[in-house]
């Protein structure tokens, strides 16, 4: 009985396929949490599609390379990423309004590239990328990324913190906030283009946002929220990739629904804002 | 007394339109100064101007001898997101932004210092509550003391007192009073007149241009105050290019 908990990991492809999600749920997961704590969850989103084109072109231009096509995202993301940051910082235009303008914009701009050249059925392929198909240069390609992001986080993440609670202070006392900012966008589209890897552009944000979710009903404090929402994507990559083998569907789907069930779980149990704690809270303290 | 901080001829605003009128004027070290003015008057873009946030549509403020990051600046409540799960010790400790930085860690001496300057604003045993729990009144502590921690030569407050009941308010004040006597220069915007009248020796009556500037007691006439609200006439959006390039007696 026990046996479906490791038997999925036997041959080499599902092996590679596991330590790769463990390996994104490191990066992505406290990328997730500030993106939550900075009501920019569906900013992420808008993200991901800003990558496709860039994705897209690099197919066309070099065959599925999955090299070129992660550095043809980067590129698209990470443009689209620091011109609306800098849009929202010289501008009053809010993050998510310049945001949706660029990636409005790029999305348009690459379906036409796109189209010119290639055929829809394949880019449909690539689009939704699958976690069976990773060999050990993607592995080392989310790798590299995740250890990049979690330097990066360690290096910016007072000024991250204060930019997210009380902006105006940065600004004043250290002149830090712009700068982590933007670091901090940079970081969301790596660890995306990682994600899309393993799950495809499309749930590649479920990898941030669900165990980020999560965590927020186990703790009121950041630092022990990163931990929790790191470790619920871990259990839910690995529950996922159980599932996937057992009920023989798709990898990626199965993993996010995993991250979804234990987010509805915590939804209810979760000691911090939980359902069973709002409606049976227990005896009033003293004081 | 040389100036600390100069005013040269500033206008600050918004989109273009001035919110802050040709201001001129200086600010000696050591001075405790009220901005007071009707809603709407500028004194939060003013005092916004003065910590940097806001850049000078024309003219200029020049700090003298004293750098930027020596200013401690509380603003309005309402900016900083209470959601945020961080607890009110981590909260405070980044007033100390200025002795550790964005990376450096606290040792037991720093440590120790946070516990002392939530001590000093009453809210002993708070430390590890997240800053979502605090009433307007413990929040409004807490900010003050990370300016404490802060120790800048510089302080200026967007209205610290609103909203905050009598006790908070004197308890607060006390701290005020405190860093006149260490000869910082405070700046605070205030609608209290008795309160002004009874602790600041120097303000400046505001309605986008300097309707009075200099002790209180000259300051806080009844005549002053009638003018200050007459001046503070609405933001006009077909308003012409101001040509004036001497400070404006009725904008």
């Amino acid at each position: 009985m026990l046996d479906i908990f490791a038997t999925p990991f036997t041959d080499e492809t599902a092996r590679r396929a596991l330590v790769a999600i463990v390996v994104l749920s490191f990066g992505s997961a406290p990328i997730g949490v500030f993106l939550m704590l900075r009501r920019m969850s569906l900013m992420g989103d808008a993200m991901s599609h800003a990558i496709l084109p860039g994705v897209a072109v690099a197919f066309l231009l070099s065959g599925m390379n999955r090299v070129m096509m992660t550095i043809g995202g980067l590129i698209a993301g990470l443009f689209v990423a620091v011109l609306s940051g800098l849009m929202t910082r010289v501008t009053q235009m809010k993050e998510d309004a310049s945001l949706a303008v660029f990636y409005l914009v790029s999305l348009a701009l690459g379906v036409i590239l796109v189209t010119s050249h290639g055929s829809s059925h394949e880019l449909v392929d690539i689009l939704f990328g699958d976690i069976q198909t990773i060999d050990a240069e993607a592995l080392y390609l989310i790798a590299f990324n995740t250890t990049l992001t979690l330097c990066a986080l360690a290096v910016i993440y007072r000024p991250l913190v204060m930019e997210c609670v009380d902006p105006l202070f940065l600004r004043v006392a250290g002149r830090a906030g712009a700068l982590a900012h933007l670091v901090f966008l940079a970081f969301v589209v790596v660890n995306l283009v990682s994600a899309y890897n393993a799950l495809g552009t499309l749930l590649a944000v479920g990898m941030m946002i669900l165990p980020a979710g999560t965590a927020q009903f186990w703790s009121r404090d950041i630092s022990r929220i990163i931990f929790v929402a790191i470790l619920s994507a871990i259990v839910s990559g690995y529950l996922g990739l159980v599932l996937a083998t057992a009920t023989d569907a798709p990898a990626g789907p199965s993993v996010v629904l995993t991250a979804g069930a234990i987010y509805f779980l915590s939804m209810i149990i979760g000691p911090a804002g939980g359902l069973v704690r709002r409606f049976a809270p227990g005896r009033h303290l003293e004081a | 007394m040389a100036a600390q901080i100069q005013f040269n001829d500033v206008t600050l605003g918004y989109d273009r339109h001035p919110a802050v009128h040709h201001l001129d004027g200086e600010i000696a070290p050591g001075t405790l100064l009220a901005v007071v003015g009707p809603n709407g008057a500028g004194k939060s873009t003013l005092l916004r101007g003065i910590v940097g946030i806001l850049k000078p549509l024309a003219g200029s403020i020049a700090l003298r001898d004293i750098n930027a990051r020596n200013i401690a600046y509380l603003p309005q409540i309402a900016e900083i997101d209470r959601s945020f799960p961080i607890s009110v010790f981590d909260f405070t400790g980044a007033g100390l932004w200025r002795s550790i930085g964005a990376f450096g860690g606290l040792d037991r001496h720093q440590r120790a210092k946070i516990v002392e300057a939530l001590g000093a604003v009453g809210l002993n045993g708070f430390e590890n509550r997240p800053i979502g729990t605090l009433s307007g009144g413990q929040m409004q502590r807490m900010l003050f003391a990370r300016v404490l921690l802060q120790d800048a030569d510089v302080i200026v407050l967007d209205e610290p007192f609103n909203a905050i009941d009598t006790r908070t308010s004197t308890d607060l004040l006390a701290l005020v009073r405190r860093w006149h006597a260490e000869k910082r220069t405070v700046l605070a915007a205030l609608h209290d007149m008795e309160m002004v009248r009874a602790n600041f020796p120097d303000t400046l009556l505001l309605a986008r241009g300097a309707v009075a500037w200099g002790p209180t007691t000259q300051v806080l006439t009844a005549e002053n105050l009638a003018v200050a609200c007459r001046m503070c006439e609405a933001f006009d959006d077909g308003a012409a290019a101001c040509a004036d390039t001497k400070p404006a007696q009725a904008a």
